[in-house]
């Protein structure tokens, strides 16, 4: 059974609340790069350096990455996804990387995330970036800029479609 | 999947997440630190029977890449000097627990036989003359690299046909695309029985008349022993791929060899060194694809 | 002992006779053959220690299987098989006789080897067996070995069997001299030049699963060999284990010319093809190697039309350490004495042969061509018969074989024809209630 919790409209003013929010913690868009997990953050990601590009003016380096090789859960045989490229076309020493995810959930991946960009270099910082907080957390790790916080039980599910993949936005409850 | 064993047993999909897994970790080859944590504390034994340093050492970078522990294992120093079965080396490889066991043996069929007897997840790095399967997934992927496609090519391998398990393997895999196949070589180092997509050569040139992908095999000095062939020299003369051999393959072909080459048997020196050889980038991107393979396999409880 | 046997389908090739029967056996000896018209109604009474009575309604009863072609593996492989248990595997298999081959350790290619084999198989054995003694000394393939007096010590044939003799002038000495010695020559067709170091039938499977092979020429150019040269020398020749539709071809034409040539084939050959090998199946290792779909076809033709003269197990058991490796390092061989009938009868079912043509080939055609005696089911003789249900279905397990050579490529199959009982003399063996 799906209910949908966001609409489109409703996502745009998110992202553009979260682009804000960047813009004034970081003192404007100089030094900050986005870095995308694949697959939900890339586009999330792309669509905050667009409203960027419109705000300040400035094109932020963006890149995206696949965090397959860092997990923790590889001996749970879990359904395997499609390995996407992890593409970082630019240094990350010293700079503020803002990992950008769809969903925030138990925060394995962003740990692997952060992992990865560790093997790719020495950030200033490193700042998180969701579109949904859904609450059980595992590791002490918290969002920078939360969309929405949603408390969800352990056995729903948060889907997030994104026009680009799925044709249209929206954000929706699964319960079994 | 727990094992590699060979092509024979993999289908279309199957090859495909491998290639496309391999190039995920071509990238991670071409970072400052190529390494990933994702096989961290696993163990892989690489059981060499048959000496070999360039494959060995493909495997073990790719185990180190992977951040896995590596043990090596060459029969110079192993029991089976001693008389040991292949059955009780592996016993007693198990019993340091490993997770992956890499293993190159001179008898066709030998990666099964471990596979059927451990639960480590098992990779054939060539069993006697029957298949390479690394090197055909290598191979694979350096054509996908360059020609965007399996499907639709014309290939023509050339040489020792019947002693290859490159060749086996290479055959296996572009046969489950859809692909155009020729073997070219003497009558007596090719099949008795050829298999029913491929047709059979004696004549280069005809061989590899606008073939897209030229894969040259290894030719053995064994074989002028065995009356299989009458000389190198002759062999040079009539299969050994020259430069004017060019105007018969089409403008964009490439031109691969599994290694080591035989300059002046199989290649001429002007061809293993032309723009349309990939002879290097096979070496390459066989590391990435080992880590691919090593990555997609996963070994049973015990 | 008394055993009564009461409407029993009498096949008997020895004695041409064949009808419902009852048979009466007296401490090992057949007192009385009863042959009637209808079948009797009779209550069987329950055996008791000095009486076993059995109502074969339904069952057959054959003289005592012959297997021209065995190895028995002693002296000296007694880790693979003994005479004890290769003999209890045969009577198992129905066989009362065996043929054992010369490559043993030491070969038999001295009477004092022969006469161990001959003391332990009266001590131990369960039925009679024939030693064949090698043609050559050591089956080097150099020097003749003693066969006249191998011969007087008990052999019947001789053979290099396991080894083809590769010297063509060594071969026509052979034959030559046989003569001299009233027994035949079985040849081991085999070109260990062709053979190479390959280990099953060349072609597309042996491709296919990167495995050397063995070309069909190298069976054919020896059988063609060893026909010329026993047309020359008029010696008769026994062919062993064909299995190529090329040998059968030669026979056919070498038996039309008249010379004095029999040959043989084993079950597998005509049981299974190189398929069998597919996923590098140890148990189907043997040599020659299994052949083609055409091969099989071929081989059975050849039993039909009376080319093939003989089916012999070629039972051939080895260690299972012996077969747990790679293929190509697995030793070649079956064990074949406990399905080889039941196998056979297949060609009964499918209407190949019929079941006197098929009981020949086990019979009197092997004992014609060593020339062994032997009286069939007639009153007076001493007992050496089998009951056979060739109906009864059961499923090969090869733990349960009498042999220790486990080596088989039939296990679990279910075949139809099981041998039942038997008596060889005064001893009885008894497989009605094993599986």
């Amino acid at each position: 059974m799906e209910k949908e919790l966001l609409n489109e409209k409703e996502i745009e003013r998110i992202l553009t609340r979260i682009t804000h929010e960047i813009l004034e913690k970081n003192k404007g868009a100089e030094n900050i790069c986005l870095i995308g997990i694949v697959t939900g953050g890339v586009y999330i990601s792309e669509r905050i350096k667009n409203k960027i590009k419109k705000i300040e003016k400035i094109d932020v380096p963006s890149g995206s990455l696949d965090i397959s090789f860092y997990r923790d859960d590889i001996n749970f045989s879990r359904k395997r996804k499609i390995i996407k490229p992890t593409n970082i076309p630019f240094s990350i020493d010293e700079k503020k990387v803002i990992l950008v995810d769809d969903v925030l959930y138990t925060g394995r991946s962003t740990r692997a995330a952060m992992d990865a960009l560790m093997d790719f270099g020495r950030p200033a910082e490193i700042q998180l970036a969701v579109l949904i907080d859904r609450g059980h957390r595992e590791l002490p790790i918290m969002a920078n800029y939360a969309g929405k916080f949603i408390p969800t039980a352990r056995n729903e599910k948060i889907k997030v479609y994104l026009k680009e993949i799925s044709g249209k936005d929206s954000v929706v409850l699964i319960t079994q | 999947m727990k094992d590699l064993v060979g092509i024979k047993e993999l289908s279309r999909q199957d090859i495909e997440e491998i290639l496309n897994t391999a190039k995920a970790f071509k990238e991670v080859l071409q970072r400052d630190i190529k390494k990933v944590p994702t096989l961290r504390g696993k163990t892989a034994i690489n059981l060499f029977f048959e000496p070999s340093t360039r494959t060995r050492t493909s495997f073990e970078l790719a185990e180190k890449r992977l951040s896995l522990d590596v043990l090596n294992f060459s029969v110079s120093m192993s029991s089976v000097v001693k008389g040991e079965t292949l059955y009780d080396t592996l016993k007693t490889i198990e019993a340091y627990n490993v997770d992956y066991i890499v293993i190159r043996h001179s008898s066709s069929g030998s990666a099964k036989f471990v596979s059927e007897h451990t639960p480590a997840s098992v990779i054939n790095a060539g069993d006697g003359t029957n298949e390479h399967p690394t090197q055909a997934l290598l191979d694979a992927f350096s054509i996908l690299e360059i020609k965007g496609r399996l499907d639709g090519l014309k290939i023509a391998i050339v040489g020792d046909i019947i002693h290859s398990r490159v060749a086996r393997s290479n055959l296996y895999l572009l046969s489950k695309f859809d692909t155009d196949i020729r073997f070219v070589g003497p009558p007596t180092l090719l099949p008795v029985q050829a298999p029913d997509n491929v047709r059979i050569f004696y004549d280069l040139k005809e061989g590899i008349k606008n073939a897209d992908v030229v894969m040259l095999l290894r030719i053995q000095l064994e074989r002028q022993k065995g009356a299989f062939i009458p000389s190198l020299k002759e062999y040079f003369h009539r299969w050994g791929v020259k430069k004017e051999d060019f105007s018969y393959i089409k403008d964009d072909a490439i031109i691969m060899h599994p290694g080591p080459m035989n300059r002046g048997v199989e290649i001429s020196t002007e061809v293993a060194d032309s723009s349309r050889s990939i002879i290097l980038r096979q070496v390459t991107n066989g590391i990435a694809t080992r880590m691919a393979v090593i990555y997609l396999l996963t070994p049973r409880e015990a | 002992m008394i055993i009564k046997i009461y409407n029993a389908h009498i096949i008997d090739p020895f004695t041409s006779k064949e009808g419902i029967a009852d048979i009466i056996l007296e401490n090992g000896i057949i007192s009385k053959v009863y042959f009637k018209k209808k079948i009797s109604q009779l209550k069987v009474s329950k055996s008791s220690s000095s009486v076993i009575e059995i109502n074969a309604k339904g069952l057959y009863v054959f003289p005592g299987l012959i297997d021209m072609h065995t190895h028995l593996r002693e002296p000296g492989y007694e880790y693979k098989e003994t005479i004890r248990t290769g003999t209890l595997a045969a009577v198992k298999g129905g066989f009362t006789s065996v043929c054992c081959m010369a490559n043993t350790n030491p070969v038999n290619d001295n009477p004092e080897v022969t006469y161990y084999i001959l003391a332990k198989a009266k001590e131990e054995g369960s039925c009679d067996v024939y030693p064949i003694g090698a043609i050559t000394k050591g089956l080097k393939g150099e020097e003749l070995s003693e066969m006249a007096m191998l011969k007087e010590a008990g052999c019947v044939a001789f053979s290099d069997d396991g080894m083809p003799v590769m010297n063509s002038m060594i071969m026509k000495r052979a034959l030559d001299y046989s003569k001299s010695v009233d027994a035949p020559i079985i040849s081991h067709c085999e070109d260990l030049a062709l053979t190479e170091d390959g280990v099953m039938n060349e072609g597309k499977i042996s491709f296919y699963l990167g495995l050397k092979g063995i070309p069909k020429a190298s069976e054919e150019v020896f059988v063609s060999r060893d026909i010329i040269l026993s047309k020359y020398s008029g010696a008769p020749l026994h062919i062993a284990h064909v299995s190529v539709k090329g040998s059968v071809e030669l026979i056919k034409r070498a038996k039309e010319e008249g010379v004095p040539v029999t040959a043989e084939t084993c079950p597998h050959y005509f049981t299974l093809t190189e398929e069998a090998i597919r996923d590098y199946n140890t148990n189907a290792k043997v040599n020659p190697p299994l052949r083609t779909e055409e091969d099989r076809q071929a081989i059975k033709e050849a039993l039909k039309e009376g080319i093939i003269d003989v089916i012999a197990t070629d039972h051939a058991p080895h260690h299972i350490d012996e077969k747990k490796v790679p293929f190509q390092e697995a030793l070649n061989g079956i064990s074949g004495l406990e399905t080889a009938l039941a196998l056979s009868l297949r060609l009964v079912h499918d209407d190949i042969l019929s079941l006197r043509e098929l009981i020949e080939k086990f019979t009197v055609n092997p004992a014609k061509i060593l020339k062994i005696n032997k009286s069939g089911i007639k009153e007076g003789a001493s007992a050496d018969l089998i009951v056979v249900d060739i109906n009864k279905a059961w499923t090969v397990d090869k733990d349960k074989f009498a042999s220790l050579g486990k080596n088989t490529p039939f296990d679990g199959w279910k075949l139809r024809g099981k041998v039942l009982l038997t008596i060889k003399g005064n001893k009885v063996f008894d497989m009605r209630k094993s599986g």
